[in-house]
């Protein structure tokens, strides 16, 4: 059996899984369709929830961008986990207890203001949409290594089959269908990587082998050690040092971990449960689940960097891998054969070929700048791939058995739809629930605002789409990491200063949020689509941190305004009181 | 439900809440960027890994799972303390 059918059929199974859940708990009212009626319990909440945060951009690209960017990567490590801290001592349990099923709605009620909901809906559309854009890429990448086609086709399955699914079942079918694609995918993530750590450093646990030592040939040396030899003699910065200032370093992680304290379907996800107790129980299984992949993703990252090098640097182009020729029929690598001699050769930054020929390493980019150079021997390299694919890569480079290629597969699909699934039916619920039916026109019937739902569905999957095909960034996790901007700079210091300041103003909520996000958006679209250069960042801050900033104008901006607004109303000031009272939550939706 | 003792239970949630939140930015904002250099230098490796590097890559999310289990723990312990708990009888 080749890889091909082997693949199709544990695509084919894990879909008839989902599928078949989703379908037995086909949504019928409205307030099951948002929140799967309440009552899930913490530890298949936990796993749902950690399902719908590893999306795309956790999945498939991040392991790629800690194999390029070394320390530099870990900036998702510690954003998307640190973040989950925040939202689950700062957020969640209040959110439940105040036990609305949006954050807009929350919002409007807090801020005792429709302008207050409709700026909280925009915000959500917003992040909502730049997420899924990231998710849809995900989605295009994978179908178009299954099917052999190009990314833009792959795009355009992958969006039929997100839409048709996420219309289907609604949270409740989503909830279960997590839980099983949590395994799908935990096991995917983990189980090449026990084989290529056993390849490399002879230690079974990935963990253990990244800090071990390397024995795959030659003498035993430290891993890391080898890793940084590699990188440096290629022209690349340290595999452990990485390229990033500090200063950015600090801004995107700071964003990132904000972001998720604010992200709306993951908030959401807590609607589900129980109660409070419940909520931060759930909240911690769902970290534990999260953690086992992140942890597992920095191994992968660099082992799959030492079989790139070893593999491909070097080897002559008919001698090259089988695997190679299949991710060059998709372009997702490609080979450039620059100097003729039919070796590939794969160099980093400060590589360049001096006049006779050969390969040299410049000491720093400065020393490298004054040297007189044409376009060719300035950057040697003939190899071009993108992050995304290390993860799909990885495993082939390594010889891991055909059918945990096909586990692979599986879980790369799985990871892309639930999170393209969650986002969609958050923005949807947005559009339905808080726009139309809180401020448009209050009079829809339930049906009515499902049939609302379906359509926002449907044109956001459009857009998604579109800009799936054309993304704003180079790789996945970076598009996403715009989407945590967005919310780190609006609905972060929004909701933190509504739970713990109950003399916040609507006036000074709604000043903050648009600021915050206004400044936030208008920077990335500057420097990511209006050709903006990069010498010009504010203190030196790329688009994918400028959430921090973002935020504490949100946060500045806030506050001045509320200090001479009048106070919140005395019940809008009792209810925040009673929110911090963790008993009492009641059933997940009472409108 | 007992509402006996609100102000006493805010006070206790809020400072462990701070605390928490201390521990978190020491760990990752701390360890693993803006002290990484120094923590790489004067702390030990773990394994053949840089102490920062590492803090980086693993140990701070390890870090962040224990925080969770600890505010889980802890809060529940408070809730009970001020009457606010509503396990009994519940499957949760």
């Amino acid at each position: 059996m080749n890889q091909d059918t082997l693949n199709y059929i544990f695509i084919g199974l894990s879909f008839a899984l989902y599928i078949g859940i989703a379908l037995k708990s086909r949504a019928s009212s409205t307030k099951e369709y948002y929140t799967a009626g309440g009552g899930v319990s913490p530890l298949a909440n936990g796993m749902a929830t950690a399902a719908d945060w590893m999306s795309a951009a956790t999945f498939i690209s991040m392991a790629g961008t800690l194999a390029i960017g070394g320390y530099a990567g870990s900036r998702f490590l510690m954003g998307w986990t640190g973040g989950f801290v925040l939202l689950t001592i700062l957020m969640v349990p209040y959110l439940r207890k105040f036990g609305k099923a949006t954050v807009p709605d929350f919002i409007g009620d807090r801020y005792y203001s429709k302008t207050a909901r409709f700026v909280a809906v925009l915000c959500a559309v917003f992040i909502c949409m730049t997420y899924i854009m990231g998710q849809m890429r995900g989605v295009g990448v994978v179908f178009s290594q299954l099917f052999g086609v190009s990314i833009g086709t792959g795009v355009l399955i992958g969006a039929l089959i997100v839409f048709f699914y996420a219309g289907m079942g609604g949270m409740k079918g989503i909830t279960y269908t997590q839980v099983a694609q949590y395994c799908v995918m935990a096991f995917a993530y983990t189980i090449p990587a026990f084989y290529i750590a056993i390849a490399l450093t002879g230690n079974f646990i990935p963990q253990l082998g990244f800090i071990g030592e390397y024995i795959a040939d030659g003498p035993p040396v430290p891993f890391l050690e080898k890793l940084n030899n590699i990188n440096q003699e290629l022209g690349f910065a340290q595999y452990t040092d990485g390229s990033l200032s500090m200063i950015d370093m600090f801004c995107i992680t700071t964003a990132l971990m904000c972001g998720t304290a604010g992200l709306p379907h993951v908030i959401v996800r807590f609607f589900t449960v129980k109660n409070v107790q419940a909520v931060r129980k759930s909240a911690c299984w769902t970290l534990g689940f999260i953690a086992v992949i992140y942890l597992t993703a920095p191994t992968i990252g660099a082992f799959s960097r030492v079989n790139l090098i070893n593999e491909l640097h070097g080897t002559r182009y008919e001698d090259a891998p089988e695997w190679l020729a299949q991710f060059e029929k998709t372009k997702q690598i490609t080979f450039n054969d620059k100097n003729g001699d039919d070796i590939i050769q794969y160099t980093g930054p400060l590589a360049y070929r001096t006049s006779d020929g050969n390969l040299a390493i410049a000491e720093s980019s400065a020393a490298k700048a004054t040297m007189d150079l044409s376009d060719d021997a300035s950057d040697p390299n003939e190899l071009e791939f993108g992050a995304d694919i290390m993860v799909m890569a990885n495993p082939y480079m390594a010889d891991v058995p055909p059918w945990a290629i096909a586990l692979l597969m599986a879980g790369c699909i799985a990871a892309a739809l639930s999170t393209a699934a969650g986002l969609l039916l958050v923005l949807s619920t947005s559009l339905s629930h808080d726009l139309m039916k809180k401020i448009i026109n209050p009079d829809i019937t339930d049906q009515q605002e499902v049939m609302w739902a379906r359509i926002a569905s449907f044109g956001s999957l459009v857009v998604a789409a579109y800009f799936g095909i054309n993304p704003p960034s180079a790789f996945i996790a970076k598009t996403v990491a715009f989407a945590f901007g967005l919310a780190a700079s609006s609905f972060f210091p929004t909701l933190l200063l509504g739970i713990f300041s109950k003399k916040m103003s609507r006036e000074g909520a709604i000043a903050g949020m648009v600021c915050g996000i206004g400044f936030t958006f208008g920077y990335i679209v500057y420097f990511q689509f209006l050709g903006g250069d990069a010498s010009n960042y504010l203190l030196g801050i790329s688009p994918e941190g400028i959430g921090t900033l973002g935020m504490l104008i949100n946060f500045a901006v806030a506050l001045f305004v509320n200090s001479f607004s009048p106070d919140p109303p005395a019940e809008v000031q009792a209810m925040v009181e009673q929110i911090h009272i963790p008993s009492g939550a009641g059933e997940a939706v009472d409108h | 439900m007992d509402n006996s003792s609100p102000r006493s239970y805010r006070a206790a949630c809020l400072k462990l809440t701070l605390t928490l939140l201390g521990v978190w930015a020491f760990v990752s904002l701390g360890c693993s960027v803006l002290l990484r250099a120094w923590m790489d230098s004067n702390m030990p490796a773990v394994g053949h890994a840089p102490f920062g590097f590492w803090m980086a890559q693993q140990g701070s999310i390890i870090c962040f799972v224990a925080l969770l289990i600890v505010y889980a723990v802890v809060m529940k312990r408070l809730d009970t303390k001020h009457g606010y708990s509503e396990e009994q009888g519940a499957n949760g």
